[in-house]
């Protein structure tokens, strides 16, 4: 038959080309999700404003200097204008504990005019070329070091999120992607810390974002996670599927002895 | 099975069965003894089956523990994991940790046997705590069976223990937690905590001695005095005999079921193998604390939605509850905010527990031996005061998780905390005051259905126009089962200065006892007498005669 003559080697022939595809397509996608920090354009900076005037001032003051409704935007680089904007959490809609992640209300390249306006500013921590969020080479054992050590006491270890105080929460991680990563750990959106590259140093952002990939895979090797949220759906699930089960044979072998 | 009795060394047994039960007679001298065990009579009641399950996953423990014994290494050496769960390569941790990572990747069968023992815990404890609750709701720690009780009540204690320790074994980030929080407990002691920590954990935490400690403790001696214990626990109920409830043919003095063997054996060993096939079904199927997520045990780490198994959950709760108080005292810190909840709280509900069919007892005055159950309705103080208690542990229990439900529900852990706070004292009362509603509707209700018959949901059209429900008598069983309630009268007071113009010296303390007496029964819904009764049944057989002829009359046209 045709198929048992194949070569043995066929397969890792078709293998390593589909891999290498995908991994170009992909070099090539994050290439383009992370645009370049390149100098902005003059007239980049002018839309930037003018989308700013539209969309912000009434929070955070015409020249970005901050109100009673907002913090100062000068100095805070174009990192946060790129995480708070494209995650949508701004403009933010309304007073409320925390900004909420909502759809994004920007497209790609208002939201990078309203970050190179605010990167004009004053200097900041940019958005990220995509040789900064590259994670191949990166230690994934180290990556789960520093994410246990710096991340977990928040978002837990196994980055579904948790609760802080007085209604603040910290989000899941399981979608967030390497750029989201980076600019979070140097903008510190809300009540998390700033991770500036003297804490946590370029490489060691990486090995984070390769660790964090891992446990997006949610791989499961036990069976069902119950959401990964520990002992409390374990208990529940003891409870709710373990002892009624045992209940109803019980029930059932009581029954048969009438 | 052979009855043959000693004497049948003349006329030999004609099955190999028979000679081998001859041989271990004639050695033993156990003929008359095996032959009592085996004619046995055990009740039959679902109900009765929570205390198997307990026993079922004790076993279960113990198998699968063994198991895991051959390859959990119990100790503090620092080595560089090499195993094949690529996250952790390379990442130093104790021998005790990465031996549990071999287990779930590297030894064959060794991720199920772990889930396996881990979900038996918590199916053990669980179900000792159902069967707790039904022992407590039926009254069935009545005399004769108190001391049996107390003995239930350290297995309770010692099966949560047990969990504990097991739990802290792998030295996990979860597990290294849960000890640093059980170390501040410790310490909170007043006086001795400090000595009582560094002498346990033999210096400063986390130290390398108490994880092979905590193993000693976890693999020998702990199970060791629980099986010790069971065994007594079983032997007691054995040669009480088993309580049954109230029912046809069944007095206080007799007990109605199937003979050990070969009925009670049979279904015993059936169930034995389901709580073990969905025991392991479950272990299969289903993640139970994949260490390897957690990292190694540093005490520079914390994971967010750090929780306790199920069992020690209240007094997690206990302790998230409790305000940040403490007393600055003769250069000591006294620390409230871990004493109240993590020794006082246990500390009175364990003790309040053990010590309740003295309690109750004491309360009613009542000191005779029951072997008949009673009815959960039928004791509505008590099974209000056992309400009262599961809400108040339930409290404790949901507040344990109050960061899960911060997130899953996006509501404010502070907002929680202080809900809970208020609830803790608000909902036992009311609870119990609901309970004991409940229970005493049912009691009038059970009385309506002895009286008036059940509604058979026939309806009857009568002659001059009127509708009515035929009601027809309740079964003989049924009927059983009501009057199988007890009508105890409060204890009566007594005079305060006798019929000679004597003072009497304890009336003050007997006072009090008549009111709590009267506050445990007085309200109860008497059950008709017979005369009653009597007169009911004559009036229900002439009523649905009367129905029938009717009946028969509209059919007639
Ligand atoms: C309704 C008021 C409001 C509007 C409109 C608004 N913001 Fe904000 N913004 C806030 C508040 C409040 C914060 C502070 C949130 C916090 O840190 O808890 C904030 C924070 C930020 C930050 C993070 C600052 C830092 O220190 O990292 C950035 C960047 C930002 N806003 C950008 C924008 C941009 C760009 C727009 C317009 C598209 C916008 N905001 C519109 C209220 C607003
Ligand atoms: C003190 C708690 C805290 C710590 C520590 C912390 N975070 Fe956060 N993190 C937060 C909070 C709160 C938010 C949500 C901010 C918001 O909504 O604007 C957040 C948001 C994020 C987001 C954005 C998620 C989204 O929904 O888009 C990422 C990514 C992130 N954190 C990564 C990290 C990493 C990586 C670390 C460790 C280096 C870390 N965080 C440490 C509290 C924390
Ligand atoms: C290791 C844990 C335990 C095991 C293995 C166990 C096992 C059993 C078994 C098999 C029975 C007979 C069947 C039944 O009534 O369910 C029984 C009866 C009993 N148990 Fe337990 N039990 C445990 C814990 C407890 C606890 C925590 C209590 C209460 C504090 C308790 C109190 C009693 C009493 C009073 C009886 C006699 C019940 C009667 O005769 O109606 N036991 N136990």
């Amino acid at each position: 038959m045709a198929i048992s003559r194949r070569h043995p080697a066929a397969l890792f022939a078709v293998l390593a080309v589909a891999l290498g595809t995908t991994g170009a397509a992909y070099a090539a996608v994050s290439a383009q999700a992370a645009p370049k920090a390149t100098v902005a354009s003059a007239t980049q900076v002018d839309q930037g404003k003018q989308l700013f005037l539209e969309g912000c001032s009434s929070c955070h003051g015409m020249a970005a200097q901050g109100s009673s409704d907002g913090p100062s935007l000068i100095g805070v680089g174009s990192a946060a204008v790129d995480f708070q904007v494209g995650s949508g959490r701004m403009p933010m809609a309304g007073p409320g504990i925390q900004a909420v992640a909502r759809k994004t209300q920007y497209n790609t390249s208002e939201i990078a005019a309203l970050a190179a306006y605010v990167a004009s500013l004053g200097p900041g921590p940019s958005i990220p070329t995509a040789e900064m969020v590259n994670t191949s080479g990166a230690d994934l054992a180290m990556g789960g070091e520093l994410f246990r050590t710096n991340c977990a006491q928040c978002h837990s270890a196994s980055a579904k999120g948790g609760a802080l105080s007085q209604g603040r929460w910290a989000p899941s991680l399981m979608n967030s992607n390497n750029k989201d990563v980076y600019e979070a750990m140097v903008s510190g959106p809300q009540s998390m810390p700033v991770f500036s590259d003297k804490t946590i140093t370029p490489s060691e952002k990486k090995d984070i974002m390769l660790y964090l990939s891992e446990l997006q895979k949610n791989e499961s090797p036990g069976g069902f996670s119950l959401g990964r949220l520990g002992a409390v759906t374990e208990g529940l699930f003891i409870f709710v599927g373990g002892m009624a089960a045992l209940m109803i044979v019980a029930v059932w072998i009581g029954a048969r002895a009438r | 099975m052979s009855t043959t009795s000693s004497q049948s060394v003349s006329n030999p047994p004609a099955t190999k069965g028979g000679a081998a039960a001859v041989y271990i007679d004639e050695r033993l001298a156990s003929s008359n003894f095996t032959k009592r065990l085996l004619d046995k009579v055990f009740p039959d009641h679902w109900s009765f089956m929570l205390g198997e399950i307990a026993l079922y996953s004790f076993i279960i423990l113990l198998l699968s523990g063994t198991y895991l014994t051959l390859w959990f290494k119990p100790s503090m050496t620092e080595i560089i994991y090499n195993g094949s769960y690529m996250p952790l390569k390379g990442v130093k941790m104790s021998e005790a940790y990465s031996s549990t990572l071999d287990i779930s990747f590297d030894v064959r069968g060794g991720l199920l046997l772990r889930q396996i023992h881990h979900w038996a815990a918590l199916f053990f404890v669980a179900a000792v705590s159902v069967h707790l609750l039904r022992v407590f709701f039926t009254g069935a720690f009545r005399k004769p069976r108190e001391i049996n009780w107390v003995i239930g009540t350290l297995l309770l204690v010692l099966a949560i223990l047990e969990g504990f320790a097991g739990y802290s074994l792998p030295d996990d980030l979860l597990s290294g937690t849960g000890l640093r929080i059980a170390e501040g407990i410790m310490q909170a002691i007043p006086l001795v905590g400090t000595y009582l920590a560094m002498f346990l954990f033999g210096g400063e935490f986390p130290g390398t001695d108490f994880i092979p400690r905590l193993y000693s403790i976890h693999i020998l001696l702990v199970p060791g005095i629980l099986l010790a214990l069971v065994t007594v626990h079983l032997i007691m109920v054995f040669y009480q005999k088993h309580t049954q409830f109230a029912g046809p043919g069944r007095t206080e003095s007799n007990v109605v079921g199937y003979r050990l063997f070969p009925v009670y054996m049979a279904k015993a060993g059936g169930f034995f193998f389901i709580v073990f096939g969905i025991t392991t079904l479950i272990a299969a199927l289903v993640t139970i604390n994949p260490v390897w997520m957690y990292g190694p045990y540093t005490p520079s780490q914390v994971t967010a939605g750090s929780q306790p198994d199920w069992y020690i959950g209240w007094l997690d709760g206990a302790v998230r509850l409790t305000p940040n108080w403490e007393t600055n005292a003769f250069g000591h810190t006294i620390s409230w905010n871990l004493l109240i909840p993590a020794l006082i709280i246990p500390g009175i509900m364990f003790t309040a527990l053990g010590l309740y069919p003295w309690i109750e007892a004491w309360v009613t005055g009542d000191k005779r031996e029951h072997h008949l159950l009673d009815r959960p309705r039928n004791a509505p103080t008590r099974t209000g005061l056992g309400v009262l208690a599961l809400t108040f542990y339930l409290i404790l229990w949901i507040s344990g998780g109050n960061d899960i439900l911060a997130t899953a529900f996006h509501l404010s852990i502070n907002q929680i905390t202080w809900s809970f706070r208020v609830l803790l004292f608000v909902a036992p009362p009311l609870a119990f005051v609901v309970t004991k509603r409940i229970c005493l509707g049912l009691q009038r209700r059970d009385n309506d259905k002895l009286l008036h018959g059940y509604e058979t949901g026939r309806v009857l059209r009568l002659p001059h126009g009127e509708f009515i429900e035929v009601h027809e008598p309740i079964s003989t069983h049924a009927a059983a089962v009501i009057l199988g309630k007890e009508d105890i009268a409060p204890l009566a007071l007594e005079a305060a200065i006798d019929e000679n113009g004597v003072r009497n010296p304890k009336a003050k303390k007997n006072a009090t006892r008549a009111r709590l007496s009267s506050w445990f029964y007085s309200d109860n819904v008497a059950t008709p007498t017979d005369e009653e009764l009597k007169a009911a049944l004559e009036h229900q057989a002439h009523a649905l005669h009367e129905a029938q002829e009717h009946s028969g009359a509209i059919e007639g046209h």
